[in-house]
């Protein structure tokens, strides 16, 4: 069985559905200054996918995600989110759209618990004025007992509820990880952008962290952007991949097409030598 | 052996979401405010309204203020007496031109006021961070003094330049002017107290908090989450000074009766008002409890210990004072950089294992 990529919507082999493009960029170019960190890159997300960006250390992945979220603003090219081109935003305009992500290095709020940074990511959900959250009545404890069974559903779901009421300063590297991917999962995104989920892992919690991003896909029908050094993680989490290179795209298209380009393995699998 | 959670069960995630979330906390907390509203007022006298109530109840709501700000939103500000010189100000001038409404709205405006006057001086926290903020709050604190001092208007032109709180009632009973009786003294500061107390916890267990922390600890990832660093930074600002200028308008119309912007609310007061949220400990309602607390009742303490027990001469105990109070600071600091709320919470947690600690 062949199926059409192409088409507005298909089915994967293992079940599920691939939708239309929820996000497109168009010719992105972004410089500091004089450096050019991003060049003339084009590709897409479509719904329910898991996206796979790499490249080698200072391809500029980490500033493309930067360029999504709204935090870097690219001199040319043109962001267009579900079917509509979006205007200068400020980064926290862009996650009312629906955008949630993580970090490479972690930011969490350290002095929180783990309970309340997740809640935090909802905070788009809750929209109770200064007034009936000084009071407590009505409005604000109602939003916060449904929103506090949302989190513990992602909770559940991370099987992280033996921390909930820890500080998350007092965490281990790994459980800091998972609770991030919690805060980002919690804002119910339409997009979760995820910057290097594995990095410095041993391979049973990159298994964990696989099984988590798998599960998220197919049990939310979350769609799904993330950077990853790991190749072998790469080629099996993702649906198609985006091969970058000193700011430039060097190759798209589904892990097996990826792996045969020959661009892509000279620049990032190296060249041979013989 | 008592004070555990074992057997504590909770059903629903509005237990769990309690202030006091262990059964004994929760008596203590009912049992204390019990004391305070139904025991403590039939017994204080004049002194102990004076030296102890009065400005512990007072300088727990600056505290409280002041810990939104510094210890939830983690803004550093300097200006907190200026805040509470805009709150006495703008009280005694309601107080004067509006004498039939009840001294009650005065506060309350006047805490308005504040709150207006905070947001204005706090818009540079979009701009500038830490110390350098604590400077540019540290230029309120001096302007404002200064305004209050040179702009007659605000003391209604008298010839001394002080501001004398008129006589007010609240209910048939007089709660400001050299009449008050030291149980409406006592009454008022405390109803106040709890009322501030309660909303402070309210927005900091809420979204509001949640933000303010949030752009604490990392307000770009607050940022790219959501939070809109412009509202929450000005709300932490609105709600602080709200705080802040009630106290002040407590602090000139019920516990002073008269006061001179330079004198009552000059930079010491924004230090000591710091002071006892570090010690008490930053970012919690119970450290600005305990700060102040500790900042107002270790003098008094020193000062029965020193002069009354053992006799030494008032002077000397006078100036013994600062030094033992100073070299508690630092021994506090060094043993908790955390303040006394930490300490609490460890005995807490302690308390939990003891006396079978495995």
């Amino acid at each position: 069985m062949t199926t059409d990529m192409n088409a507005d919507s298909y089915v994967t082999e293992d079940g599920r559905t691939i939708g239309p493009v929820v996000m497109d960029l168009k010719n992105i170019t972004l410089r500091f200054g004089g450096v050019v960190a991003i060049k003339d890159i084009s590709f897409n997300i479509r719904e329910g996918e898991i996206r796979a960006i790499i490249g080698p250390n200072g391809a500029g992945k980490s500033s493309m995600l930067n360029v999504i979220s709204g935090f870097y603003k690219p001199q040319e090219g043109e962001v267009w989110f579900r079917g509509s081109k979006r205007p200068q935003m400020k980064p926290y305009q862009v996650a009312q759209q629906g955008l949630a992500r993580t970090f490479q290095n972690i930011a969490l709020f350290e002095g929180m618990t783990v309970l309340d940074n997740i809640m935090t990511g909802r905070l788009n959900k809750m929209n109770a004025n200064l007034f009936q959250q000084a009071i407590w009545k009505g409005k604000a404890e109602k939003e916060e007992l449904e929103n506090r069974e949302a989190c513990e559903k992602v909770i559940d779901f991370l099987e992280i509820q033996h921390i909930r009421k820890t500080p998350v300063g007092r965490l281990p590297y790994g459980l800091k990880k998972r609770v991030e991917l919690a805060r980002a999962l919690a804002a119910e995104p339409s997009l979760l952008l995820l910057d290097e989920p594995m990095a410095g892992m041993n391979v049973e919690e990159k298994e964990d962290m696989s099984r988590f991003i798998l599960d998220m896909n197919d049990e939310f029908g979350t769609t799904i952007a993330l950077i990853e050094h790991d190749m072998g993680v790469v080629m099996d989490l993702s649906d198609r991949v985006v091969v970058m290179d000193y700011g430039k795209k060097i190759g798209d298209g589904t892990p097996d097409e990826v792996r045969n380009n020959q661009d892509v393995i000279d620049a990032y699998l190296g060249v041979s030598h013989d | 052996m008592f004070y555990r959670e074992a057997g504590d069960f909770k059903t629903s995630y509005r237990d769990d979401n309690q202030t006091f979330p262990i059964r004994l906390d929760r008596a203590g907390y009912w049992i204390a405010l019990f004391v305070a509203f139904c025991v403590i007022p039939f017994f204080v006298n004049d002194y102990w309204v004076n030296s102890i109530f009065a400005p512990f109840f007072i300088y727990a709501i600056a505290a409280l203020g002041l810990n939104i700000l510094t210890g939830y939103a983690g803004q550093v500000s300097l200006g907190t007496g200026g805040f509470m010189a805009v709150g006495a100000y703008a009280c005694y001038k309601l107080m004067v031109a509006f004498p039939e409404i009840n001294i009650v709205f005065h506060v309350l405006i006047a805490g308005g006021i504040t709150a207006a006057v905070g947001v204005a001086f706090g818009l540079p926290s979009l701009r500038i961070k830490g110390f350098y903020l604590a400077v540019a709050t540290l230029a309120a604190q001096f302007f404002l003094v200064w305004l209050f001092n040179k702009v007659a208007w605000f003391y209604n032109y008298s010839a001394s330049g002080q501001i004398n709180a008129p006589e007010r009632t609240v209910f048939g009973v007089i709660v400001t002017g050299p009449n008050t009786e030291a149980w409406a003294k006592y009454m008022i500061c405390l109803v106040f107290l709890v009322g501030v107390a309660w909303v402070a916890r309210n927005l900091t267990r809420g979204m509001t908090g949640r933000k303010w922390m949030g752009i604490r600890d990392m307000d770009i990832a607050a940022e790219i989450i959501g939070v809109n660093p412009l509202m929450a930074k000005m709300s932490a600002f609105a709600v602080s000074s709200f705080f802040v200028g009630i106290a002040g308008a407590l602090f000139f119309a019920v516990y002073l009766g008269a006061a001179e912007a330079g004198e009552s609310f000059g930079i010491t007061k924004s230090f000591l008002v710091l002071f006892m949220v570090i010690i008490g400990g930053l970012g919690s309602i119970f450290g600005s409890f305990a700060g102040a607390a500790f900042m107002v009742l270790m003098p008094v303490l020193l000062k029965n210990l020193l002069v009354g027990t053992m006799g030494w001469p008032t002077e000397i105990a006078a100036e013994l004072e600062f030094i033992i109070v100073g070299g508690l600071i630092v021994i506090f600091l060094i043993l908790e950089p955390h303040g006394l709320a930490q300490l609490w919470r460890l005995t807490k947690e302690k308390l939990r294992l003891w006396p079978f600690p495995h």
